[in-house]
């Protein structure tokens, strides 16, 4: 310390040290390597393990694909090819893949499904991007009625017929909405539901006695593969979205009724194994409807799977709305908004974001989730790996068709899930 | 009683030539009631609030002064009495509740602002949603009262990128978006850090000096000296005492006031 002090403190630098290169340990590769990979002894071991089970798998797996045949007209065949080499027999997928998309759907009329799926990215464009103009949402609104007509075909009239049962739902709410908010609500929903129940067979069998316009009518148990799949899939995602929101809104709701029928429904619906609502689907509804009534299959499986995403959407929205601060609603009442316009512009938005997560792993599981319909005798991908391996050409047939299923479903869930992010990141304005 | 020194830091003068207190009746509460569960808060208020006048509550934490001017735009629901706002009584009504809140602004002490849309669309959302303003006259509107509270370039901004100072400027241009003939302030500036409490008394006393009808929870009895005309002291839910703010602070005539000032003064 002393020592310090009696010795001047002046100093003067004579030459600049000039910029130099640093140590080659820290540069580049060899610096990532061993911050990566070989940060100690622990990390270099798990490092050499980890390579050695890639080599082995490469190894195991590898010529199995590599060896791969694609043209062959059965297993049999396949295995000529090989000459008793290790190898893939693809040719399955080759020989198969309509089946595998289309199930039994008459191949002449796959134009309909696949301008169906087109037009489904058209329609979901504007929903999905909002820089896109706002016009085309009313293709958007109209496309599940097209679809529905491409898809099953029949007359014309009866998408239109269901389509005007929204229209007077409307019509209703705006003309009781002055008198009454709550009552125009009711009015909204009952009104359609007598539109469809009453009034829309005999006004479509009517029109279409006059004007018997319409595609070729395809019958459900013609639906299967991966068709069957998006349109149970897609169709249960987009309907049991609002239905989630209106059963999480429900849940909270002062009105102790509502709040009751949302509650059982829910924990009914969360207590129960999905496959057993798919068997009351196929076998149960028809002793409870009354005798005579058709009720389709794909429809019912559709509304189950529904219900069954829409209870644990309602959950999940119910975590968004109970993570907002509840000066969020005051400031939306304090300004004069009524409650659903507070839920519309402030609520909504702000809890669905916060819940995105949690929507799309909902999205996700039952998209996947619709693999079970297997199990009440609908032809869903799995089902139909089932009917192919039944053929004496494909016996024994396994990994490649599960290979082709899995990575269609991957491919589709990815796409969801890679969208999701984007969405957090573009409705990201906290600024944390 | 000598003259009590407060720092309010307002160092501006004060234009006194709008703030007129006139004899119409804004607000009348009478015999009002108010309980949480069995927790009787709010006991027999009884006050008149004539248009332009400016009230500042104020009373140690949990006496029921936020509560009573959350009462005044059904925030809270009261249980008996009566009150009416420019000559609206609230009631379960929905209607009148709609009516009240739409001609009645209120500041928060968090602010509130909506955290997804911006500072223009923060200000926009109520005048297009309730009174069906045009949006390019709602976005006029409101950059209007931006400027007024001295952000306008902070419009496309989102909340999350401005101060707390500008925050709560912001909530005030918002509410002042709706053309409120009242404003209510529960306690504005205690969320804020010392420096930014200035700019938002600046702003509320610019709004005094314009007339507006105002009503402040507020600790900041600098600012009860300078605007106010009347102030009202809150104990356990019931109003001690009220006085012009002059004879408030030196001659305060409640042990429980006397105790509260010097608590509150006393450093």
């Amino acid at each position: 310390m002393s020592n310090i002090e009696s010795h001047t403190i002046a100093y003067v630098r004579g030459t600049m040290i000039p910029e130099q290169d640093p140590p080659i340990t820290e540069t580049g590769a060899i610096k990532w390597l061993r911050e990566n990979l070989f940060s100690g002894w622990f990390n270099t071991l798990l490092t050499i393990l980890s390579l050695l089970i890639i080599w082995w798998s490469v190894a195991a797996i590898g010529p199995w694909l590599w060896n791969m045949v694609w043209n062959a007209g059965s297993l049999r065949e396949c295995r000529e090819i090989l000459a008793g080499a290790e190898g893939a027999c693809f040719a399955v997928i080759n020989d198969r893949w309509h089946q595998l998309l289309f199930g039994f759907y008459p191949p002449a009329l796959y134009w309909r499904p696949v301008l169906a799926l087109i037009l489904l990215f058209v329609a979901l464009a504007p929903v999905l991007f909002p820089d896109l103009p706002r016009k085309l949402l009313w293709f958007s609104a109209v496309y599940p009625f097209v679809a529905y007509h491409l898809l099953w075909g029949g007359s014309v009239w009866l998408p239109i017929v269901a389509l005007l049962g929204f229209v007077a739902g409307y019509v209703a709410w705006r003309l009781i909405h002055r008198m009454s908010p709550l009552a125009s609500v009711f009015a909204a929903v009952i009104v359609p539901v007598l539109w469809w129940v009453i009034l829309a067979a005999p006004l479509n069998s009517f029109l279409y006695s006059g004007l018997p316009w319409g595609l070729d009518f395809v019958r459900s148990d013609r639906f299967g593969g991966f068709l069957i799949s998006l349109v149970i899939g897609i169709t249960g995602i987009s309907i049991s979205l609002p239905l989630g929101i209106l059963l999480a809104l429900g849940r909270q709701s002062d009105m102790v009724f509502v709040k009751s029928v949302c509650v059982v429904f829910i924990e009914f619906i969360r207590g129960v194994p999905l496959i057993t609502l798919l068997f009351t689907a196929s076998l149960l509804l028809n002793y409870f409807l009354p005798p005579g009534t058709s009720f389709d299959l794909i429809l019912r499986v559709i509304i189950m799977v529904t219900l069954f995403a829409a209870a644990y959407m309602a959950e999940v929205i119910r975590g968004g709305l109970a993570a907002l601060p509840r000066g969020q609603y005051e400031a939306a009442d304090a300004l004069g908004l009524d409650y659903w316009k507070a839920q519309r512009l402030i609520i909504m938005p702000q809890a669905l974001k916060i819940s995105i997560p949690g929507i799309v792993n909902t999205f996700i599981g039952l998209f996947k989730d619709t693999t079970l319909v297997v199990f009440i005798g609908l032809l869903d991908p799995i089902g139909l790996s089932n009917a192919i391996r039944a053929s004496t050409d494909w016996q024994g047939v396994y990994w490649e068709l599960f290979i082709f299923i899995g990575l269609l479903f991957f491919v589709f869930c990815f796409g969801i899930s890679r969208y999701s992010m984007y969405l957090e990141r573009r409705l990201k304005t906290d600024h944390k | 009683m000598t003259d009590l020194q407060i720092d309010h830091g307002i160092d501006r003068k004060i234009d006194t030539s709008q703030m007129k207190v006139t004899s119409e009746v804004a607000i009348q509460i009478t015999d009002m009631n108010k309980w949480f569960g069995a927790f009787h808060v709010l006991r027999d208020i009884n006050m008149t609030v004539n248009r332009g006048e400016r009230i500042v509550i104020c009373g140690p934490s949990g006496s029921g002064k936020s509560t009573l001017i959350r009462c005044i735009n059904r925030l809270e629901e009261h249980q008996a009495g009566q009150i009416i706002v420019d000559g609206t009584e609230l009631t379960s009504d929905l209607k009148n509740i709609d009516k009240v809140r739409s001609e009645v602004g209120m500041v928060f002490q968090h602010f509130n602002l909506f955290p997804h849309l911006t500072i223009l669309e923060n200000c926009t959302l109520a005048p297009i949603w309730v009174r069906k303003v045009p949006k390019k006259e709602a976005d006029e509107i409101a950059m209007h009262f931006l400027e007024k509270v001295k952000i306008p370039e902070q419009a496309l901004k989102y909340p999350g990128q401005l101060s707390g100072g500008q925050q709560q400027r912001v909530a005030i241009a918002r509410s002042l978006c709706m053309r409120p003939r009242i404003m209510l302030f529960d306690e504005p500036t205690s969320a804020l850090d010392p420096e930014m409490i200035k700019e938002v008394l600046d702003t509320m006393i610019q709004l005094a000096e314009e007339g507006m009808t105002m009503i402040c929870v507020t600790h900041e009895m600098g600012f009860a000296q300078a605007v106010a005309n009347r102030v009202i002291f809150m104990d356990q839910g019931q109003i001690v005492e009220q006085n012009e703010p002059r004879e408030f602070f030196n001659n305060p005539r409640s042990d429980r006031t006397k105790l509260f000032l010097s608590q509150i003064l006393g450093h």
